[in-house]
């Protein structure tokens, strides 16, 4: 196997944090390919410049999308990654394993691959880094039979990702392990044979937390929240005191909505003035809870800043229950596929067509009524759209009034 | 040797066999959970039960044996039960309070670095840079042991006012949650892309290349069958690129990295935030970004110093305004922190209330 003499990576091999460097030149020391990378890496850190192709169109037999092409564009000087594809598994959700199964994906991954991965990709697939092409369908059999198989890539469903739920969260809202799984399972069709204008991402947060980072790079961001009254636990609001915990500082005065009070005896919340943002249940987790009926807000369009500017994910569905087998949630993706379909042009996340259609033909299209939780104010402009039907509705409105002699606004 | 049937569309392994018994038995049934400290927190349900978790860095990328080490480690310790963090963290999942001291010691003396959890900064979400990506302007993996390497008090031991996220982006394309993070970096092109028009006229799909572009600034040449860029129209996105190999955006001695800050992801307190920039360029200097390090470690320190209690990044620049912001740093403020893209309308100030 070639020495590559690596000056510039040796010194990301010092100081206390984790070394990549470490990581790759380990794979390395038994894998050409991972050897060849290290080489290919150094030559970048050296010039400042990347040396990757393009992705090219790889894959298995049946499926658009889990491979990513990657070539070098140095292939002569570097010929382990000359071809160096990526495999994106799709891992499960939560990112629980067992040891027996991690150990498995690894074996196969030295059989086939450079022995390099991503734990884990941003989207949250496992990613296997390195692989050339002929080895892909083996791999995949290999995967497959074991009870394995790719996430997506491309124009397609990503691979739906979750926050750790109620596998060991007090504040899941809803079971965010179960519906990604379950709608991961439902949607393989689109999640493995790109057939969309653009990729479109479900993440799952079970609270206003957001350990997903749903609200702000999903397509549709699913959030846990609650109706009713914020559960207390007077007892545990006095040990939190007698354990030094500032009450009115640290709790009542950083209230958004200035909802609570405290005057060294009982936590009183005024329930109806209380937005749910969640500051106080998880700096007095022992002493509160969220309310007892519990379901998600549905919000859509999140994605980074290619092209025009990145957006955060718009309230559309205030509230919704998640119990399986999740029917509603599942017609409201269906409905809003087929409005995306209709509408998008090539590589058009759905947020940038709400913005260019209006979020009014959006909402009409999925059933939704428009409702003041979907903004933070109303339009400022007083350019707007009436129809024949809307005009109607008015005035047919103010006949009623006439007749009772009551307005109604 | 013959391969084994392969599958189609099975989806992934249902998540519940991968959990340790006591995850299977409380199920959803949480009560509370308490930080020990930055390295392990406890969970306990309804029932009583707990659940011990220890917390370790990784580099994200992961050779296979050590994948198999950090196996060993959990077969000793949790039974072969572990997960990793949506921040690229492992976690060993321990059922067994007598094994939270051991698996502490043995992580430390394998020379694992364990942290993480509560208000400090756990580990940083970033995108594949030089080592994987075809559109990387710098390589993030790098960045990001750099930037760690000075900041890892703050994971190990070290407190802030809250949690510190950040980030680093090899592109202005920013995949992860680099544009809602406290502190992030995003590497940026800083020059109007070159363009070899004989390849673009075989390899590239003229119409697209010309809808690629955000600000118009791409037009037919039609004598060369290919493009033109209006120059002052650019601002370097890199989209065209994107779609057209062979307008190549990359410049070694132009492409930097620009610092972003403020931004969050949770709604609490406060509603989610995008980042802002605060510092437009730094030069690419591989392999240790000595003035990028500088910078942020500066603005996680004067954060440390000022914000009160519980309030994050941006929450805290919002309270005390983005003027004092720049006054605190001493970070000199440039034209390029002044929107004139998308968000102008909403960002520029209309009132007379300000810091001096």
């Amino acid at each position: 196997m070639k020495k590559y003499d690596t000056p510039l990576l040796d010194e990301l091999e010092k100081g206390p944090w984790p070394s990549f460097v470490t990581e790759m030149k380990k794979a390395g020391q038994k894998n050409e390919m991972a050897n060849d990378a290290v080489g290919h890496l150094e030559k970048c850190f050296k010039t400042r410049i990347g040396y990757w192709k393009h992705g090219g169109i790889v894959g298995v037999l049946g499926y658009g999308g889990g491979v990513i092409g990657r070539y070098s564009e140095i292939g002569d000087e570097f010929p382990g990654v000359a071809h160096f594809h990526t495999v994106r598994l799709n891992q499960p959700s939560g990112f629980f394993y067992t040891t027996k199964a991690l150990r498995e994906i690894c074996d196969i991954w030295d059989k086939y691959g450079s022995g390099l991965t991503n734990m884990h990709g941003s989207t949250g697939d496992i990613v296997l880094l390195g692989t050339n092409t002929a080895a892909l369908e083996p791999i995949f059999a290999e995967y497959s039979s074991r009870g394995w198989d790719l996430g997506g890539s491309g124009s397609d469903l990503r691979t739906p990702s979750c926050c750790v739920g109620p596998g060991r969260c007090e504040w899941a809202n809803y079971d965010t392990l179960d519906v990604i799984y379950n709608l991961t399972q439902e949607y393989q069709d689109e999640l493995h044979r790109p057939m969309f204008a653009y990729k479109f991402k479900i993440k799952a947060a079970g609270c206003a937390c957001d350990c997903v980072a749903s609200l702000a790079r999903a397509d549709m961001s699913i959030i846990g929240t609650w109706k009713g009254d914020i559960q207390i636990d007077q007892a545990e609001v006095k040990n939190y005191a007698a354990n030094g915990m500032d009450i009115n500082s640290e709790i009542v005065g950083m209230c958004p909505t200035e909802c609570m009070s405290y005057d060294g005896g009982e936590l009183k919340i005024d329930n109806a003035n209380c937005k749910r943002c969640m500051h106080c249940i998880t700096k007095m987790t022992k002493a509160l809870q969220p309310g007892a009926e519990r379901g998600a807000t549905i919000c859509i369009g999140s994605k980074a800043p290619i092209v025009v500017g990145s957006l955060l994910s718009w309230v559309v569905v205030p509230f919704i229950k998640l119990e399986p087998p999740y029917t509603e949630l599942k017609e409201l993706i269906r409905k809003i596929w087929d409005w995306w379909d209709d509408n998008a042009k090539p590589r058009e996340r759905i947020g940038e067509v709400i913005e260019m259609k209006g979020m009014r033909s959006f909402l009409e299209a999925i059933g939704i009524d428009p409702q003041p939780q979907q903004i933070k104010e109303p339009r400022k402009d007083p350019f707007m759209f009436y129809t024949d039907e809307d005009i109607a509705k008015f005035k047919a409105n103010e006949a009623e009034e006439k007749k009772t002699g009551v307005y109604k606004f | 040797m013959a391969l084994p049937e392969r599958k189609t569309d099975i989806g992934p392994p249902h998540y519940k066999q991968f959990m340790p018994p006591v995850i299977v038995n409380n199920y959803g049934k949480w009560k509370y959970h308490e930080v020990l400290s930055p390295s392990a927190m406890v969970h306990v349900a309804d029932s009583g039960d707990k659940l011990w978790t220890v917390r370790v860095a990784s580099p994200r990328i992961l050779a296979t044996d050590s994948i198999r080490e950090i196996c060993d480690i959990s077969d000793k310790y949790c039974d072969g039960h572990l997960r990793f963090t949506t921040r690229n963290n492992v976690e060993f999942l321990v059922s067994d309070e007598k094994n939270l001291e051991p698996i502490q010691a043995e992580l430390k003396e394998k020379g694992f670095l364990t942290g993480g959890i509560g208000a400090g900064i756990s580990n940083v979400v970033h995108t594949q840079g030089w080592v994987h990506c075809h559109g990387a302007a710098t390589d993030a993996s790098g960045l990001v042991k750099a930037m760690m390497d000075e900041l890892v008090d703050y994971f190990t031991t070290k407190r802030l006012p809250n949690k510190l996220r950040l980030a680093v982006a090899c592109c202005v394309n920013m995949c992860g949650a680099v544009h809602c993070s406290d502190i992030a970096l995003v590497a940026v092109h800083t020059k109007v892309p070159t363009i070899d028009h004989e390849k673009v006229k075989n390899m590239c799909e003229l119409p697209t290349v010309i809808s690629s572009c955000p600000t118009r600034a791409i037009s037919p040449d039609p004598a060369k069958k290919s493009v033109k860029i209006k120059e002052d129209k650019c601002m370097y996105c890199g989209n065209c690129f994107t779609v057209c190999p062979p307008i190549n955006i990359k410049d070694p001695d132009r492409d930097g990295i620009a610092i972003v800050v403020g931004g969050k992801v949770s709604s609490l307190r406060t509603n989610p935030k995008f980042s802002k920039l605060v510092i437009p360029y730094i030069s690419n200097e591989p392999p240790r970004w000595p003035k990028v390090v500088a910078a942020v470690k500066h603005i996680v320190e004067v954060y440390a110093d000022n914000a009160r209690k519980h309030e994050r990044v941006g929450e805290w620049i919002e309270r005390i305004g983005w003027e004092s912001f720049f006054k605190l740093t001493g970070i000199e403020f440039s034209y390029q922190c002044i929107d004139d893209f998308t968000f102008m309308r909403d960002t520029l100030r209309t009132s007379s209330t300000f810091k001096w």
